[in-house]
C-alpha cells in the first residue's frame, strides 16, 4: 500500500461511521482485530485493567445489531455522531502494512445534549486482497480519565 | 430545623409501600441526607491497596465532604477532612499520590503529619501570645468520627458518636468476607483505574437497582437478547466453547423464574443480596489452577464452600455494591439530588491466576463503562425516570413487589428473588439513619 491509500482508509473509515455505513464498516476488521479504548493515560495493559472498550468482532457486531434494535430505548431517537480528522502521521509504511496516528475531534449528540471529545487513534492496517483492513485500532480520549455520561457510538 | 421537624419530614416521605418522589427530586431533603444521612453511617472510602506505601493517599469523600486517606508512618491508615485549619485550602486534589513524612499545604506551608497533627507553621512567632493553641486550626488536619480497615477495606463515620462498625454491618460482612476468601492469600488488589460514569440521576436509583431483578429481561433485551440472538445464529462448529464475553452478557436474558428462585437476603440497617441459592454469575467456566491454588490454601472443604457461594449482588447501604464472586465494588456516590458519580473498581485475588481479573476486568467494561451497551440500557431507564418523577400529576414512587404486613427490617429475611424487600429495607434504614440511627 501506499501513503495516499493509508490517507484515503483512515478518511473513509470516519466517514462510515459518521454516515452510519455500519455493515460496510465491520467488513473493514480482519477477524482477530480489536478496537481498544484506553480507560487511563498511557495504559499498557488492555486486559487485566479496565478499558473503555477491548472489543473484538463479535462485539463490535453485536455493538452495531444493537444500535438497531426494536428495543434499544437508549438509540430512541437515536444518536448521530461527526468525525474531524487532522492530517494522518505514518507511523510505519510496508508495502503490505501500515501503522498510522491521527487527531481527531469527534461530536456525539442526541437530544439536545452534544459532547466533545478529543482523540488520537492509531491504526494498524494491513493490505489483502480485497483491499486495506484493520489489524487493530486503539482510541486514546484526551481525558480519557474524566467521569463520562454516556457515550454511545463509536470514537 | 428541630429534631422533631426532621423526624416529621422524614417520616411523611415514607410509606411502608411506597416512597415520596421528594426523595429522589428534592434539593432539601438531599441537603438533609448529607447533612445527616451520610454523617450517621459507615460509608466506604477507599481500599489499603491504594495506598501500599507510608505516604500514600487518596482522594474521597462521604456526601458532600471533601476527605482524604492517607498510609500513616506506623503503616496505620488515617482518614482526614480535605481542608487546612488555616484557610481552608484542600490540602491535595489529584485521586492519589505520595505526600512523604509530612503534607504541607500549598497555600501558606502549614504542615501536618501523615496522622493530622499539626507539625510545623513558618514564622510561629506571628502567633505567640495569640491563642492559636484555643482554636481549631492549632489541631491539624482534622479526622473523621471514627474509621475502619475490615480487611483492607476503609470504612468510616463522619459523626464522633454513633453506630458502632460491627453492629451497623452485622452478618452483612459475609458477603466482603466471601469475597477476600475467594484469594488464596486473602487478600485483595485494586487493578487499575475505576470506571468512572456520571449520571444524571439521583444516588439511590442506583443503590435500588443492584437488587432489582426485575429489570434485566426487558431493559437489556436490547445488549443481551441481541448478543444471545447473534450468537444462535452464528455458523460455528459443533462444540465451539462458549466465549468468555457470552458467559457474561447472556445471563442477563435469564427469565423471571431464574430470579425468583435466586433469592434474596436482607439484613438489618439497610444492607442485602441477590443470588442466595445462585446468580448470573454462578455458570462462569472453571479458569486452570484456581481450585487447586484455594484447595491447597484452604482445603477442599472449605475451598469449596467459599467457591459456592455465588452472591450476585450485595448492597451495603448506603451507597456501595460488591460482587463477590467477580471482585467488583460499585461506589454510588452522591453530587447533587439529580446528580451521581458511579465509580466501578475491579480488584485482583492475591495468589489466584490472572485470567480472573481479566475476567472481571472484561464484566467491568461490558457492563459498567460509560461504552457500554449495558449501561446504556440503565441510563436511559435512571434519567427518564428522574425526568418523569417531576410529573405532579402522580408523586409516589411504588416498591411494594412481594410486600407482606408487618415486615420487621430488624431481622435477617431470605425471600423469593424478585421482592422489593431490599428496597424497603433500605428505605427503613434511611428513615432511621437521618434522624441519628436511633430505632
Amino acid at each position: 500500500m501506499n501513503r495516499d491509500e493509508v490517507i484515503d482508509f483512515i478518511h473513509d473509515e470516519a466517514w462510515m461511521l459518521d454516515e452510519g455505513q455500519y455493515h460496510d464498516w465491520l467488513n473493514l476488521w480482519l477477524p482477530n482485530a480489536v478496537y481498544w479504548m484506553p480507560l487511563n493515560w498511557n495504559q499498557q495493559d488492555p486486559v487485566n485493567e479496565t478499558s473503555l472498550l477491548h472489543e473484538d468482532n463479535f462485539m463490535l457486531r453485536l455493538r452495531i445489531e444493537r444500535l438497531h434494535g426494536a428495543r434499544t430505548f437508549s438509540q430512541k431517537p437515536k444518536s448521530r455522531c461527526h468525525h474531524v480528522l487532522n492530517r494522518p502521521r505514518i507511523l510505519e509504511l510496508t508495502e503490505d502494512s501500515a501503522r498510522v496516528a491521527t487527531k481527531m475531534h469527534y461530536v456525539e449528540t442526541r437530544l439536545d445534549e452534544q459532547q466533545l471529545l478529543a482523540l488520537t487513534v492509531t491504526h494498524d492496517l494491513k493490505a489483502t486482497p480485497e483491499g486495506i483492513r484493520i489489524a487493530g485500532k486503539r482510541v486514546d480520549i484526551l481525558n480519557c480519565d474524566a467521569a463520562f455520561g454516556n457515550i454511545q457510538l463509536l470514537p | 430545623m428541630t429534631e422533631a421537624d426532621l423526624k416529621s419530614r422524614v417520616d411523611a416521605l415514607i410509606r411502608p409501600q411506597q416512597v415520596h418522589r421528594d426523595v429522589y427530586t428534592s434539593p432539601e431533603v438531599y441537603a438533609l441526607e448529607m447533612r445527616h444521612l451520610f454523617r450517621n453511617v459507615w460509608v466506604y472510602i477507599g481500599h489499603d491497596s491504594q495506598t501500599p506505601n507510608k505516604g500514600d493517599y487518596i482522594t474521597a469523600q462521604i456526601g458532600d465532604q471533601p476527605l482524604l486517606m492517607v498510609r500513616h508512618t506506623d503503616n496505620e491508615i488515617h482518614v482526614l477532612y480535605n481542608r487546612c485549619p488555616h484557610k481552608g485550602t484542600k490540602i491535595v486534589i489529584d485521586k492519589a499520590g505520595n505526600t512523604g513524612k509530612f503534607f504541607r499545604c500549598p497555600y501558606h506551608a502549614w504542615s501536618f503529619k501523615t496522622d493530622g497533627c499539626l507539625l510545623a507553621i513558618p514564622l510561629k512567632k506571628g502567633y505567640e501570645g495569640t491563642g492559636l493553641e484555643e482554636t481549631e486550626a492549632s489541631h491539624g488536619l482534622a479526622p473523621v468520627g471514627a474509621m475502619m480497615n475490615y480487611r483492607g477495606f476503609i470504612f468510616a463515620r463522619l459523626a464522633p458518636e454513633g453506630i458502632g462498625f460491627e453492629e451497623f454491618f452485622g452478618d452483612s460482612l459475609s458477603s466482603l468476607d466471601n469475597m477476600v476468601d475467594r484469594s488464596p492469600e486473602g487478600k485483595l488488589t485494586v487493578a487499575g483505574a475505576p470506571l468512572r460514569y456520571m449520571h444524571k440521576c439521583n444516588w439511590k436509583m442506583l443503590v435500588e437497582n443492584q437488587t432489582d431483578t426485575c429489570h434485566p429481561m426487558v431493559a437489556h433485551e436490547s445488549s443481551a437478547g441481541t448478543a444471545v440472538k447473534i450468537w444462535e445464529e452464528m455458523e460455528k462448529p459443533e462444540g465451539t466453547p462458549t466465549p468468555a464475553a457470552m458467559e457474561i452478557i447472556a445471563p442477563f436474558m435469564s427469565p423471571y423464574e431464574f430470579f425468583e428462585n435466586m433469592g434474596i437476603r436482607t439484613w438489618p440497617n439497610g444492607h442485602g443480596h441477590t443470588g442466595v441459592h445462585h446468580s448470573i454469575h454462578s455458570a462462569y467456566s472453571d479458569i486452570p489452577g484456581y481450585l487447586d491454588a484455594m484447595v491447597a490454601a484452604y482445603g477442599e472443604e472449605r475451598a469449596n464452600a467459599i467457591l459456592g457461594e455465588n452472591r450476585h449482588n450485595t448492597v451495603y447501604f448506603p451507597n456501595i455494591m460488591i460482587k463477590g464472586p467477580i471482585q467488583q465494588l460499585r461506589n454510588f456516590i452522591p453530587l447533587g439530588p439529580d446528580k451521581t458519580l458511579v465509580e466501578s473498581w475491579i480488584f485482583a485475588l492475591d495468589g489466584a491466576p490472572s485470567e480472573l481479573t481479566a475476567r472481571t476486568a472484561m464484566y467491568n467494561r461490558m457492563i459498567n463503562a460509560p461504552t457500554s451497551m449495558v449501561g446504556h440500557d440503565d441510563l436511559e431507564m435512571y434519567e427518564r425516570a428522574q425526568e418523569g418523577l417531576m410529573a405532579d400529576g402522580l408523586e409516589w414512587v411504588n416498591i411494594q413487589r412481594l410486600y407482606e404486613d408487618g415486615e420487621d427490617f430488624s431481622e435477617e429475611a431470605v425471600l423469593n428473588g424478585t421482592t422489593e424487600r431490599q428496597m424497603r429495607n433500605q428505605f427503613d434504614a434511611w428513615k432511621r439513619f437521618m434522624i441519628g440511627g436511633a430505632a
